[in-house]
């Protein structure tokens, strides 16, 4: 048998061909191969298993193996080809053409709209992750990858959890799994499967682009590591001078050492990242200092007792978080359908803890636009569109930082809801059913259109309604 | 192929029919019986009747502790109940039962798979695997690859890690891969007496080919069973624990 990390170029290993040696990790060795049949190259891993290696190199390759079979998507390298060949176990997985996210940290600190553009398409992909069940436990920029059409995909899963499967890797070391400087306070603590956890890393590899340091350094010693649960990192206003505050308050949102007080998903954070004018400034925001000795020394002695144990898997703590996107059509002034909608919104939000609240609205183009002051009349239907938003939801006395506000524009309002639908990971959309006037079906409804080609639930509400006299 | 493993059936015919159609429509072309196939429930004789069919098409079946008592052995180690429903079974057993009963195994064997109804290290002294420390024992000693076991009326899987075992606890209808150069241990759960809360039937399927397990779980009509159960006279908590599957 060759060893893993010395396959010459030619070798055969199932149907592909070792063309040459990428690099060589403490766990594994990394080919590049070619398909014997042609067509394009896969990334061959093999785990070594030379006798001195620890037993958790074969476990996280087992785990990735695992992992890259049941998850699926654009976030994540596909699995080509896995089994035992001359060279033991193997898994040959897409080849990700694209720049890391190491390259872009090496040129932090990188303007804050750059940094928030990054950290969004960051966000995105790593929600998409936590909706497969699956918490990565070693997000740093060398493990995401931007792919050559914008999209971030994240790669090496050997410390990665999946809700529905053995969790192999916990159960081979009994030390925290995860890298040093990334790892959050309750990984510390050997606590698997809270997505939280990735929503400090994404805060930390965040803090690295925007100041070019790294929040927590990089310590080598487990009393190093354990700092972090009672030392606040600097504040990167104070790195960066001109960063803007909801930047500084997004970064320390996602490292608060809680993670009840953290982001409670990624796609909020995404939200948020793309929208920096709906961020709900705190203290956090316009920190300018450390906290002082009293709240550090509250800090210690408080972790010093056990981190609670949790057993929810991955998306039940989704669940918990749910986006609720109503689309609310103010122009009809419809009060029945209005309160109708309220009524629908307060029923789905019901019992959960962490929900956010999108109500948005499509404004179509009209004549007016077109002319000559086209651009200042469609700012004031804007603006007047986002009084409506606001006028609707006020009945429900929601919290303000649960509440977000979107006027989009276009003339094709199904698919310009359904598009907003997608990029902020709604996970169920409220939508009025306006009526059912001839034209109506003739043209077909915006709600039914909505409701077949939407990427979550939907619910289509409609005001109550006096029985015809002939039904 | 696929095998559906079934453990502990305890002659609930109900549960079984329910599980071998599910199994059935999953594509199962064998299957193992991990013992325990009478005792408790109101149809040792249907039950064995319909085994011994699978027995003469290629099943797998091994003994358990409950079979052995049916057979005469010493049943003193067991709770009245289960003692009460084992002299009942004993008067309802034919010679054609008994003769089955008599013919099993403690364990068996199929290429790197290992089929037996509690600890695989003295399989008759009928040990229960609920701790990893048990699990990593019982793995050491089958020496196979995968080793399905019941008796413990709880599904779960165990795998070799480090020194001793790491314990999974399945989530019904999910495939898991069991990797090759590892050892697994699967208690299938119970068929006909589910202890976990949950009153669904559990058995578990798996693939050789894919190396892909999956445990499941079947409702069935366990008011019928419990009604027999009253109506045979056998212990009415037999017939009670059978609605709350515990």
């Amino acid at each position: 048998m060759e060893g893993a990390a010395h396959l010459k170029p030619g070798t055969a290993i199932g149907a592909y061909r070792v063309q040459e040696k990428l690099r060589e990790g403490g766990m594994a060795a990394l080919y590049r191969v070619v398909p014997n049949a042609g067509g394009e190259p896969g990334l061959l891993k093999v785990p070594k298993l030379e006798f001195g290696n620890h037993p958790a190199c074969y476990a996280g390759f087992e785990v990735e193996q695992m992992i890259l079979g049941r998850v699926a998507g654009i976030h994540v390298p596909r699995l080509l080809a896995s089994g035992e060949g001359d060279c033991g176990p193997y898994l040959v997985m897409e080849h990700i053409a694209g720049k890391s996210f190491a390259d872009h940290a090496a040129a932090a600190p990188l303007p804050a709209g750059e940094v928030a553009r990054l950290g969004a398409i960051l966000a995105s992909a790593l929600h998409d992750l936590h909706r497969q069940e699956v918490v990565h436990h070693d997000l740093k920029p060398s493990h995401v990858i931007l792919r050559e059409d914008g999209q971030a995909a994240l790669v090496d899963f050997g410390l990665a959890f999946h809700g529905h499967l053995p969790d192999l890797v916990a159960a081979e070391s009994d030390r925290p799994l995860g890298t040093a400087a990334y790892i959050s306070p309750e990984q510390i603590a050997r606590v698997r499967g809270d997505p939280r956890s990735d929503i400090f890393s994404l805060g930390v590899i965040l803090y690295l682009l925007a100041t070019g340091r790294m929040p927590f350094g990089d310590p080598a010693g487990m009393a190093g590591v354990r700092r972090r649960l009672y030392i606040d990192p600097l504040p990167p206003r104070r790195i960066v001078r001109d960063l803007p505050e909801w930047l500084q308050e997004i970064i320390l949102h996602c490292l608060e050492v809680r993670a009840d007080q953290r982001y409670a998903t990624a796609a909020q954070v995404a939200h948020d990242l793309r929208h920096p004018d709906q961020v709900v400034l705190t203290e956090r925001g316009r920190r300018a200092k450390r906290p002082g000795p009293l709240v550090v020394a509250r800090r210690w002695l408080a972790s010093l007792s056990a981190t609670p144990l949790s057993n929810k898997l991955p998306t039940e703590h989704l669940a918990l978080a749910p986006n609720v996107l109503v689309a609310v059509d103010t122009s009809c002034k419809n009060e029945a359908l209005f309160q109708a909608l309220r009524d629908a919104t307060r029923h789905i939000i019901g019992g959960e803890q962490h929900w956010r609240v999108s109500c948005v609205s499509v404004q179509e183009p009209s004549l007016l636009t077109e002319q000559e002051d086209g651009a200042e009349i469609m700012r004031a239907l804007h603006m007047q569109r986002l009084v409506e938003l606001h006028h609707w939801v006020r009945p429900l006395g929601l919290p303000q930082e649960r509440l977000r506000f979107h006027v989009l524009e276009g003339s094709d309002v199904p698919a310009r809801l359904l598009e907003h639908a997608r990029a902020s990971h709604a996970d169920h959309i409220i939508i009025g059913a306006r009526g059912s006037s001839g034209l109506r079906r003739l043209l077909g409804s915006v709600s039914s259109r909505v409701a077949a080609e939407a990427p979550c639930s939907v619910t289509v509400v409609r005001a109550a309604q006096a029985a015809d006299m002939d039904t | 192929m696929k095998i559906a493993v079934l453990s502990d059936i305890h002659g609930n015919l109900e549960a079984l029919r329910a599980c071998l159609a599910h199994a059935e429509g999953e594509g199962a072309g064998m299957h193992a019986f991990l013992g325990d196939l009478v005792g408790y429930g109101a149809d040792p004789v249907a039950c064995l009747g319909l085994l011994a069919d699978h027995a003469a098409k290629g099943a797998l079946l091994v003994r358990g502790n409950h079979d052995e008592a049916a057979l005469g052995g010493l049943c003193e180690d067991m709770n009245p109940v289960a003692r009460e429903a084992t002299h009942w079974t004993r008067a309802k057993l034919g010679s054609t039962e008994r003769d089955l009963l008599a013919s099993l195994p403690f364990m068996t064997r199929r290429g790197d798979l290992l089929f037996v109804h509690a600890g695989a290290d003295v399989p008759e002294k009928w040990e229960y695997i609920t701790s990893c420390s048990q699990a990593a024992h019982c793995m050491e000693a089958a020496q196979a690859a995968v080793t399905f076991a019941g008796h413990v009326h709880q599904p779960s899987l165990f795998f070799a890690a480090g020194s001793g075992a790491g314990r999974f606890q399945p989530v019904p209808g999910v495939p898991i891969p069991l990797t090759g150069r590892r050892r697994w241990l699967a208690i299938a759960g119970s068929v006909g007496q589910p202890r976990d809360g949950n009153n669904a039937a559990a058995y578990a399927l798996y693939d050789e080919e894919e190396r892909m397990l999956t445990f499941f779980r079947v409702p069935y009509d366990h008011m019928s069973a419990a009604r027999k159960i009253i109506a045979a006279g056998l212990p009415e908590r037999l017939a009670l624990r059978l609605h709350k599957g515990e």
